[in-house]
């Protein structure tokens, strides 16, 4: 009975990975207008909501992306569904090699101060490579829209700021006038360089791909019809030249490229956090802090004392 | 009216591929980077896993300059010519 309860959840969370794609493709069927022939445009608005200043669309690339989280919680549910001390089943086996995997990437890249983050970096990577991948299933996929990766790497580059300040807001103002003080200016530049570039290659990496191996289909299928044309009847229309070849530039395009910027983009933001955090200032405000603590500790002491 | 139109597409046409020029930099530095690394693991096979992984990291942030200018062309095929052509017909109406 037990067992049979089991089984059942396990479904249930194998429904919940699977059908988040089942219906961004539905939704895409859906909203797609009829249109002849090929056009490269950006995300399908599917409705806008009104706002005071200005209206909020509502665009497929937000859906999806939304779509892929709800997969992802669905995978991470079901993989550590009826985890036990002693392993006993692949799926945890394969869980525990990722966490491992993912822990051991962060402590060689961060340090251990930062051993925490693995946790954020598991998190981006398989939310990068996911919606990279969800392309292969047709959908419109969220990191060829430049919002989507731009609200990830606002995140980053937050966080970037949060660890910079830890040493103190002096320390952080006067990172900018090194090595001397006629360079602050590039060094502003530089610092807002950080989450454009970080944007701009995720970003312009997937939509390249999707531009190519678009282009590609269409240049394949009006060759396919200059040489097959004489053709009689239907043998004629037929596409014989997009059969298996797109789908050998789509390693490229698609699984390599979009598993490889989840990689760097992940990679980036651990060297830029581990970086970017001033060790020894931060050591030096917090030994003053708790200097500046004990000798308050010590003139509360003389006060109630003396009274 | 037809010819602004078509100075206006040909003259988008013209800029993304001469913006695609930056594309020359981020081959010859990738090529160099990968030369390197191939030296490198015929010499020591034994850290190929590093030195690939290094190396990609290195290759894809060399790419960056390369998707500027992929990303100006392809504002400028895509998106330039309707703004472009609006601004003409607003100037003429």
């Amino acid at each position: 009975m037990k067992n049979m309860k089991s089984k059942l959840v396990d479904i249930l969370f194998l429904c919940m990975t699977v059908l988040p794609f089942a219906a961004g493709i539905v939704l895409r069927v859906l909203f797609r207008p009829l249109t002849e022939g090929v056009t490269v445009t950006g995300a399908q608005i599917y409705f806008t909501v009104p706002m005071p200043i200005q209206d909020l669309p509502v665009t497929e690339a937000q859906v999806n992306s939304l779509l892929v989280v709800l997969s992802l919680t669905g995978l991470c549910l079901f993989l550590t569904h009826g985890v036990t001390k002693i392993p006993h089943s692949r799926r945890q086996l394969l869980a525990e090699m990722l966490v491992e995997k993912v822990q051991e990437l962060t402590d060689s890249n961060m340090g251990p101060r930062f051993s925490g983050f693995a946790p954020f970096v598991a998190a981006i990577l398989a939310l990068s490579a996911f919606s990279s991948l969800s392309s292969m299933l047709g959908l419109f996929s969220p990191t060829s829209d430049l919002n989507i990766v731009a609200g990830w790497a606002l995140l980053v580059f937050i966080l970037i700021t949060y660890y910079k300040t830890r040493g103190g807001i002096g320390n952080y103002l006067r990172e900018f006038t090194k090595p001397v003080v006629v360079l602050t200016p590039v060094n502003i530049i530089g610092e807002v360089a950080t989450p454009l570039s970080m944007t701009l290659r995720h970003y312009g990496n997937i939509l390249s791909g999707m531009v190519i191996s678009t282009m590609l289909s269409v240049g394949l299928s009006g060759l396919s019809r200059l040489i097959f044309g004489w053709l009689p009847g239907a043998f004629g229309q037929f596409p014989f030249f997009e059969i298996g070849i797109p789908a050998v530039f789509s390693i490229y395009f698609d699984i390599f490229s979009g598993c490889l910027q989840a990689f760097i983009f992940a990679m980036l933001t651990m060297i830029y956090i581990s970086n970017g955090f001033p060790g020894e200032a931060y050591e030096a405000r917090m030994k003053r802090k708790s200097e500046r603590i004990a000798r308050r500790k010590q003139r509360q002491a003389e006060k109630t004392g003396v009274a | 009216m037809e010819i602004a139109i078509a100075i206006i597409l040909g003259a988008c046409a013209l800029g993304a591929g001469v913006a695609m020029i930056a594309g020359i930099g981020p081959g010859i530095g990738e090529g160099y980077a990968v030369g390197r690394a191939c030296e490198i693991i015929g010499r020591q096979p034994e850290c190929k896993g590093q030195v690939t992984s290094t190396m990609l990291m290195g290759c894809a942030i060399a790419e960056t300059t390369g998707l500027y200018a992929l990303i100006i062309a392809i504002l400028l095929i895509f998106v330039a010519p309707g703004i472009f052509v609006n601004i003409l017909k607003n100037a003429l109406i």
